[in-house]
């Protein structure tokens, strides 16, 4: 079937299987590898990205359900002037260490800013319970989310690369 | 995981879908949120011909009073839900069910209508609807007719849909001001009930006692008898056969709907 | 003057790259070499214990995309896989690639189906037709010590390992002993469960040799295992190692599945690629801890321990590998900080129909730690004592000669007792133990748990090759650049930042410019990986060293350039640059002395022996005495790894070791059931914590540090999974001690602690009210 959907701002078409997944038509035909398979059953969270703003996991979308609709992954985050509030404080806090779990991550928290712009540290866990980490024990990732929102959205860039493409705000 | 091949229709309205369910009969399932449905189609465990898509359709959407009643659109989100200030007000804890489900990304797709037809007994919307007792509007060939919550679960992920029926909207009573309690028992937090007790206006429902929601009837009767939170909890368990699993064997699974049952009610007085 | 950032929380150079387009992994790679792949998929036996009648592929083959199809039987050239150590493990107990007449464990491989497209290949799969002749699952440690039913008739027996000679225990070990007490804890089966499953990625070259990336914590090592699987030689093959997602221990070396995939390749003469479901990688990836302790502990009532006993019952899974000789690190380990006049341990390691074990963060140590802290908890109790005061009349006063213990550990430096009061200031213990008393004075029904671990490990050893040791090689290039190639084998530890820093602070070029590479065996052909915690203390010490040798090599070049004598030269990193002494306008960058010749020096740094890091963990957990739920509120922990190099990256190494470790004792256990069916097969079963499960931890400072490098660093990576198990379990079995329970196995589920309240003798109707 034909899908036609916009992804990190740019309209697109593709021809594809009825039953393509959407974290798999975001890696393999839109070729946006962030964010990852990590399970089977919808637990994990490291596919997460936003659709028409919302934070949902992309393993349990159909391709085809997004027809029509916006996609917005990680790697759109960045810009010239830095890295997104978000990612700057998971840097800034160590939120990260073998990365898998990040770009997914990174979503759920932006998603969670956009719906409450001031959680409180038990709001950042529940937030997040739809994420899982082996890594980091969610301690830093909590305290870079809550510098994050201290920060507001627009807030002080980064030190890391950018990346040529679409802003979305906090 | 991925699901077997399937051929994918977007319904272009509720009547679209019906004629559709009617040609594909046991071929087709519908699909809304797709959160009960493509997991367990990931998994194999569902393997249908043909996945109507009905969740972009404006008329099984949107939450209304409609006299004593709210009336919510099946392809209503969790979050939806949980959000609206008109169920928070009349009927609160059933926002405070879909907030339970899942998680955020889970709650930003799952439906109201999705979760009532997939029937897991251990879920919060199945509950939360036979504790507030409300009902389901079915459409099929043959018309519309409504169910009540007590007779729309048959079974362990059994309804009373027919094959060729649609659930169209959800109907609760509007109880603005009453008290009610909700407890959800889990290991973490985004698991499903170990078991879940919810309690408002007189009825107690317990989720994952049974293949489906169930009422604790003998402990509303002492309730209505004038028995005190602890005393009528002492019965939650009365007529429940409870399966074993990892989490809990069937004594344990009982004296936790007494202690939950105990709680809710505790703070359904509260108020 | 310099200030150095050696010890500062340098930000992590990796984190632009896996923030914005994401790390790459395996199954995220796109190279020219791999273009035209087919990707392979598992059949894998659904019964636990079985022959194999028939494998019948020919229906596969006929579904669209299949490329080929093929049993255990098509890849019988391949060599036989033995366990390894084989001075340790059974080798009469081996497997193959594909089985081919018996299976022994719910997930072992049967098939392989190669499709064009990985959506073909899970269509394929289920169209394979295996007849099986079921035989006995053997899942209990007992039953399989028992030898009733054998996995391997060669074999003559289940037991795939003997540490230590039970005939020589003795029967009077605790004589004299006031209190005696025993009990049979379990230190329960776990999956490390990686966020990123395994995958390989294989192609052959025109020149015979294999180009294999493959996940992995030591590509050299990962190599040699492939190489042996297939029956080549090593210089044949070449592992490139992507970006990992986790490994905790069960990436090292290589799986039977990617030999599998490495074959295909060669076979079909085309690339293959391999990448695993959640459910594959529960199943099939070796699994960690399983061991049964009958523990022994007396003393006298005035909290001396006298004596104390450790008999391990250890589960291989269905094939020996390397879990099946980690009970001899357990052993090692028996004592712990503890000074006890006698001590004895033995173990045996057997076969059952599961899947295999192998390491997982610690690695044989957390066993021991958690069988010895449960000890120490149960004497206390049986004395009427404070747990602390137990712990602490019988810590090992403090030393910084080595210390060698009667398992033959040579601890380098330790003070365990400061450890355990700082632990128990941080978490403000005497108040901790006041509201303890006063929910029990008013019968609460939310008790207050307190759980202590006193703990020190072994990090950093050698291993079969040889001393502790690791290579570095150091080259700065004109351009004021510089590239470190490791032996390390970084999956999140942050190794590009912390050895840049390293280099940086010895070469005077920053952070940023300076790049690592590692995990490429053609460009790093030694190198002994990342595990056991030793990355740091060996591989960090080669790049300091290799850095400092570099210098000297400069300063020789820099000495003709300047025509001084190189006596006279003063490197000034803070220039980066070689001055004449008192006169430093007569100068050379370092950067420049790289042109023409190249400027790198290659290095191996080798340690005397292992280092021993310690700590006190201090756990805080709620029970709710009519529910069973324990909630994890507090973790206080001092883990004492000698000098920090990057507080940062450290405390992230403690985070993440304490949340693995709260969860093991909390929520984790892989369940069999009784014909050996797992139970716990994806993240909705498996109780994998979520951030909700755990709080905030408290991190108390601690450095004290060792001689065996000039970092003065011991191994951080584990110590956090050792300490957090045993004092959360405590925890749990602390708020209930004054209701009678005495001990609860873990995972401490609510269920468990129901029924050991029950047990206790608490009949609790659930309509009791606080």
């Amino acid at each position: 079937m034909r899908v036609e959907l916009t992804v990190n701002g740019r309209a697109r078409a593709d021809e594809v299987e009825d039953r393509l997944l959407l974290i798999h038509y975001l890696r393999e035909v839109c070729g946006l590898r962030a964010a990852n398979v990590g399970c089977d059953t919808t637990s994990c969270g490291a596919c997460t990205v936003l659709l028409d703003g919302q934070s949902v996991k992309s393993c349990t979308v159909l391709t085809a359900q997004a027809a029509g609709r916006e996609v917005t992954t990680a790697e759109a985050l960045a810009s010239d002037a830095g890295l997104h509030p978000v990612q700057a404080a998971f840097q800034q806090e160590h939120g990260l260490q073998c990365g898998f779990c990040t770009p997914g991550m990174v979503m759920a928290a932006v998603g969670l800013l956009a719906e409450n712009p001031h959680p409180t540290e038990a709001e950042v866990r529940e937030g997040l319970e739809g994420n899982l980490c082996r890594c980091t024990g969610y301690h830093n990732i909590v305290r870079a989310v809550l510098t994050a929102a201290a920060a507001g959205p627009g807030g002080p860039a980064s030190r890391g690369a950018g990346h040529d493409e679409h802003e979305v705000s906090a | 995981m991925i699901p077997a091949p399937f051929d994918y229709i977007a319904a272009q309205s509720a009547d679209h879908a019906l004629g559709l369910l009617a040609t594909h009969g046991d071929d087709a399932k519908l699909l809304a949120g797709g959160h009960s449905l493509l997991p367990m189609m990931k998994l194999r465990l569902a393997t249908p011909a043909v996945l109507i898509d009905i969740g972009g359709l404006g008329e099984l959407a949107g939450i209304s009073a409609d006299g004593g009643d709210l009336v919510i659109g099946a392809a209503t989100r969790h979050a939806e839900l949980a959000a609206s200030e008109l169920v928070r007000a009349d009927a609160p804890l059933l926002s405070h069910a879909a907030a339970q489900v899942g998680d955020p990304q889970i709650r930003h797709r799952g439906t109201i209508g999705g979760s009532l037809a997939h029937a897991d007994p251990a879920a919060d919307l199945p509950m939360a609807l036979v504790a507030l007792g409300g009902s389901v509007e079915l459409r099929g060939p043959g018309g519309t007719r409504r169910v009540s919550a007590d007779d729309f679960f048959a079974g362990f992920f059994e309804t009373a849909l027919e094959p060729a029926e649609l659930l169209t909207a959800v109907r609760v009573p509007r109880q603005p001001g009453a008290g009610w309690g909700y407890e959800k028992f889990t290991r973490r937090a985004n698991d499903w009930a170990i078991v879940g007790v919810a309690a408002v206006g007189g009825r107690i429902a317990l989720a994952n006692m049974g293949p489906r929601p169930l009422r604790a009837t003998a402990a509303e009767q002492a309730l209505a008898g004038g028995a005190s939170p602890a005393e009528a909890a002492q019965h939650a368990a009365e007529g429940t056969a409870p399966g074993e699993d990892m989490h809990a064997d069937r004594a344990y699974r009982q004296h936790l709907a007494r202690v939950l049952t105990r709680r809710a009610l505790e703070r359904q007085l509260a108020g | 003057m310099q200030v150095s950032i050696l010890g500062t929380r340098v930000l992590r150079t990796e984190d632009p790259r896996f923030l914005t387009s994401g790390g790459i992994y395996t199954e995220d790679l796109v190279d020219d070499r791999l273009a035209g792949a087919c990707h392979v998929f598992f059949v894998r036996s659904p019964v636990a214990h079985a022959r194999i009648r028939s494998v019948d592929v020919s229906a596969a083959l006929a579904a669209p995309g299949v490329v080929a199809a093929y049993t255990g039987q098509d890849l019988a050239d391949l060599p036989v896989i033995k366990p390894p150590m084989a001075g340790l493990l059974n080798q009469q107990m081996e497997q193959r690639l594909l089985a081919t007449d018996v299976v022994r464990y719910v997930g072992e491989a049967v098939a392989i189906v190669v499709t064009e497209h990985p959506y073909q290949g899970e269509d394929a799969v289920e169209l394979v037709e295996v007849d099986y002749d079921l035989l006995p699952a053997v899942v209990g440690l007992e039953a399989a010590a028992a030898d009733e039913v054998l996995l391997f008739e060669e074999a003559g027996t289940n037991v795939a390992a003997v540490f230590g000679d039970r005939a020589a225990l003795k029967a009077d070990l605790f004589e004299g002993c006031d209190a005696v007490v025993s009990r049979t804890v379990v230190n329960q089966r776990v999956a490390p469960a990686p966020m990123e499953s395994r995958a390989a990625a294989a192609v052959w070259g025109e020149d015979g040799r294999l180009t294999a990336w493959i996940p992995n914590q030591g590509a050299q090592g990962t190599r040699g295992a492939l190489a042996r699987l297939l029956g080549v030689d090593k210089a044949q093959v070449r592992i490139i190692t992507p970006d990992v997602g986790g490994a905790f221990g069960a990436k090292f070396g290589a799986d039977p599945e990617h030999g599998v995939v490495a074959w295909v390749a060669r076979q079909l003469g085309r690339p293959a690629r391999w990448a695993e479901t959640r459910y594959e990688n529960l199943i099939a990836m070796t699994h960690g801890r399983a061991q049964q302790q009958a523990i022994t502990i007396g003393g006298s009532r005035d909290g001396t321990v006298l004596a104390y006993r450790l008999e391990i019952l250890q589960d291989a899974g269905a094939y020996p590998r390397l879990g099946g000789i980690l009970p001899s690190l357990t052993i090692l380990m028996t004592t712990g900080p503890y000074s006890f006049p006698r001590a004895e341990a033995v173990a045996r390691t057997v076969v059952t129909t599961t899947t295999p074990l192998g390491a997982y963060r610690g690695a044989g140590r957390p066993e021991a730690t958690a069988a010895l802290e449960r000890a120490m908890d149960m004497f206390a109790a049986e004395i009427g004592m404070d747990p602390a005061e137990v712990r602490r009349k019988n810590l090992l006063p403090p030393f910084s000669e080595p210390h060698q213990t009667p398992f033959g550990a040579l601890y380098d430096s330790g003070d365990y007792v400061t450890a355990l009061d700082k632990a128990l200031e941080a978490a403000g213990y005497d108040e901790l133990r006041r509201e303890q008393a006063r929910r029990r004075d008013t019968g609460d029904a939310i008790q207050l748990g307190i759980g202590l671990a006193s703990y020190v490990e072994i990090t950093g050893g050698g291993d079969e090759s040889g001393p502790p040791q690791e290579n570095a090689t150091v080259e700065v290039h004109p351009d004021g650049t510089a590239t470190i190639l490791t032996g390390t084998s970084p999956h999140g530890q942050g190794h590009a930042t912390a050895w840049a820093m390293l280099a940086s602070d010895e070469l005077g070029i920053p952070v940023e410019r300076i790049t690592l590479k590692w995990g490429d065996t053609d460009l790093i052909p030694e190198g002994g990986g990342t595990g056991g915690s030793r990355s740091l203390q060996q591989g960090g010490a080669a790049v300091q060293q290799a850095s400092k040798e570099l210098i000297e090599v400069a300063r020789r070049r820099a000495a003709e350039e300047l025509e001084a004598s190189p006596a006279d030269l003063v490197f000034d990193a803070a220039r980066s640059a070689f001055a004449v002494a008192g006169d430093p306008d007569a100068s050379v960058p370092l950067a420049q002395l790289a042109l023409g010749e190249p400027l790198l020096v290659r290095t191996i740094f080798s340690a005397p022996g292992a280092t021993y890091p310690f700590g006190t963990h201090v756990a805080v957990v709620d029970v709710d005495t009519e529910t069973g739920k324990a909630v994890l509120r507090r973790v206080v922990t001092v883990d004492d790894a000698g000098v920090v190099l990057n507080p940062l990256l450290a405390e992230g190494q403690r985070h993440g070791g304490i949340a693995q470790g709260a969860a093991q004792a909390l929520l984790e256990e892989f369940v069999y059931d009784a014909d050996g069916n797992p139970l716990t097969t994806s993240f909705a079963d498996y109780p994998f914590l979520s951030a909700t499960e755990v709080p905030s931890f408290e991190l108390a400072d601690m450095a004290t540090a060792t001689s065996y490098n000039p970092l003065g660093a011991k191994g951080i990576g584990e110590a956090g999974t050792i300490g957090a198990t045993p004092a959360v379990q405590n925890a749990v079995v602390d708020a209930l001690a004054h209701l009678g329970v005495r001990h609860i196995d873990m995972p401490t589920s609510p269920q468990r602690v129901w029924q050991a309240l029950q047990a206790a003798g608490l009949a609790g109707t659930g309509s009791e009210g606080a």
